[in-house]
């Protein structure tokens, strides 16, 4: 039975005449429409939380002018910002997909948010999808602001639009499943502070504005698995090196995605 | 529509743990009316609320509500209930009416939220962030957002719980109004006005078990006997009064002149010991009847206090 089949008056909008206020018109709204208000109100909150601003839009800003216009990290030969703006551009993925829909979402789930809207006709696939499209509609405009900081500071990019914007397609499932595996296993003052520490230390050592190479050689072996170097290196062999598509890093995001949502949807608990 | 019951439960189990929450237990619910669950905290209210919301899965026994699994058909189930939360629910940044807007565009035929919203009292809350809203203003949000969809059943979990009693008239008028326009209603309370004034039918669970079921006055004249006190000179003849009453009354003198007469107190029994105080020439200098209350029922059914 499909929940409009009960509705007494389908598509009407509103009620037999002489009937009460209350008087039951049942029904659920169509899933897309569903999914739009989902996503507009879920973008809504993020963009109203003074930290996560502060997470998402300023860290990657001050960073990218900062050692942009500072020689405080070797960078290599060639100008500073073509290294920097790469490095940037995969720290703002992960800060709105990993550590901002994290502490989001475990706040969601402690405030019972997630449990009423599990009383509502909105499907739970339909509520991740509209995170999802709400951390997607997030970076477009991160991405755009930290561009349009970059290519005033002289950023000169290269390489197939294509190969980057799948790479960070697959970097945001990859840090999503992370992200909402720790929101959906943790208490929620737990993740805020995981979160936040794993986005310290990703940031030093996931080669967002500190080169791999600056690492000892064993460590760098093992910090070329993490998904923020695989996302950072990606996109610098790209942006920077003119690339085509870097399939080692690609590897890489697709198995954390895997690993992470896959945990993430086996392990998530919505209260 | 049919006679099909809102909400049927047979026996439920719920363990948490080594801890039996619901324990067996029976509940019907009949359509278009106001059922009070009624109990003491951890008497297994909640529970059984959100097993009939599809939130917990039985250990043992069935649960239907308007004829669906609420777990195997919560999709189909889901726009048709209403749901208020004991607490929480809302995003700690979304202001009142922001929320409630939300909730009514996943419905079909929701209802006019700006009438909703000054109805309930939300207008005044502006633009502060629900974090910032006082508890009785959360508690009207929940109400507002369990009913904006229409839905043909809704369930509240302690809807009054933390109001002040302006606001719970309010609330109760709501609930009124509710059952006027058709919808049925499921309440959870720990307040026995709360469920004498607002409830068809009372189920009171003790135990994750209900104990007893029925309105309020079946529960009140079936569960304890009512007692009819009058004073008047001492060693009356009891004899003569009882071979008046029905079968089943007792007649007493607990102290010399008090005379407490236990059954079932109706008005012809109030006549019959009214004409033998006549025939016997008895003046009664006081003469009382004293209603139990559902507080005294549970009392009586569990030897505990309710709000214990």
């Amino acid at each position: 039975m499909t929940p409009t089949a009960t509705d007494p008056h389908p598509g009407s909008g509103g009620r037999p005449p002489g009937a009460g206020t209350f008087t039951p018109a049942p029904g659920a709204a169509p899933v897309s429409r569903m999914i739009l208000a989902q996503t507009a109100l879920e973008t809504r909150m993020l963009l109203r939380n003074g930290e996560q601003l502060l997470l998402t839009v300023i860290i990657p800003a001050l960073l990218l002018v900062l050692f942009s216009a500072v020689d405080i990290v070797d960078t290599g030969a060639g100008k500073s910002v073509d290294f920097l703006a790469p490095g940037i551009l995969a720290l703002a993925v992960m800060s709105t997909a990993f550590t901002g829909q994290a502490i989001a979402t475990g706040f969601d789930r402690r405030y019972g948010v997630l449990k009423r809207l599990g009383a509502s006709p909105l499907p739970r696939w339909a509520l991740m999808a509209a995170k999802t499209l709400s951390v997607l509609v997030t970076e477009v405009l991160q991405i755009a602001l930290l561009t349009v900081i970059a290519l005033a500071l002289g950023w000169s990019p290269h390489g197939d639009p294509l190969a980057v914007a799948a790479l960070v397609l697959l970097g945001t499932a990859a840090f999503s499943g992370l992200g909402l595996l720790m929101a959906g296993t943790l208490k929620a003052e737990a993740t805020l502070a995981a979160a936040n520490l794993v986005f310290l230390l990703l940031l030093v050592g996931g080669g967002v504005i500190v080169p791999t190479e600056k690492f000892p050689e064993g460590v760098q072996s093992v910090l070329g698995l993490l998904p923020i170097s695989a996302l950072s290196d990606g996109l610098r062999a790209v942006l920077q090196g003119g690339a085509g598509v870097p399939w080692g890093d690609v590897a890489v995001l697709a198995a954390w995605a895997v690993l992470g949502l896959g945990a993430a949807a086996k392990l998530f608990r919505w209260e | 529509m049919s006679n099909d019951p809102a909400v049927e439960i047979r026996g439920l189990v719920k363990r948490y743990g080594p801890k039996t929450a619901v324990d067996g237990l029976d509940l019907t619910v009949r359509k278009g009316s106001v059922t009070a669950v009624l109990g003491p905290n951890g008497a297994g209210k909640t529970t059984t609320v959100e097993t009939c919301e599809g939130y917990r899965r039985p250990d043992a026994g069935t649960v239907r509500v308007l004829g669906l699994d609420p777990v195997a058909e919560a999709g189909a189930l889901r726009p048709r209930i209403g749901v208020m939360l004991q607490s929480g629910g809302v995003y700690s940044g979304a202001r009142a009416v922001e929320m409630l807007r939300h909730m009514a565009k996943l419905y079909a035929h929701p209802l006019d939220v700006d009438a909703l919203v000054e109805r309930l009292g939300l207008g005044g809350c502006g633009r502060t962030a629900y974090r910032r809203l006082s508890g009785g203003q959360q508690q009207r949000l929940a109400l507002a957002m369990a009913v904006v969809g229409r839905p043909e059943l809704v369930f509240l979990d302690e809807p009054t719980a933390g109001l002040d009693p302006q606001a719970r008239r309010a609330t109760w008028e709501l609930v009124r109004e509710l059952r006027a326009d058709g919808v049925c209603v499921v309440l959870t309370t720990h307040h026995m006005d709360e469920a004498e004034q607002l409830a068809d039918e009372v189920a009171i669970i003790d135990a994750g078990r209900v104990i007893a079921h029925g309105s309020p006055e079946q529960l009140c004249r079936g569960g304890a006997e009512n007692t009819l006190r009058f004073t008047g000179r001492p060693a009356l003849d009891l004899g003569s009064l009882l071979k008046a009453l029905p079968d089943g009354t007792e007649a007493a003198e607990p102290t010399a002149g008090v005379y407490r007469v236990t059954g079932d107190v109706d008005p012809q029994l109030l006549a019959t010991v009214a004409s033998w105080c006549a025939q016997h020439g008895v003046m009664p200098s006081s003469l009382s009847v004293e209603r139990h209350t559902l507080e005294d029922v549970f009392l009586e059914l569990t030897g505990k206090e309710l709000r214990a």
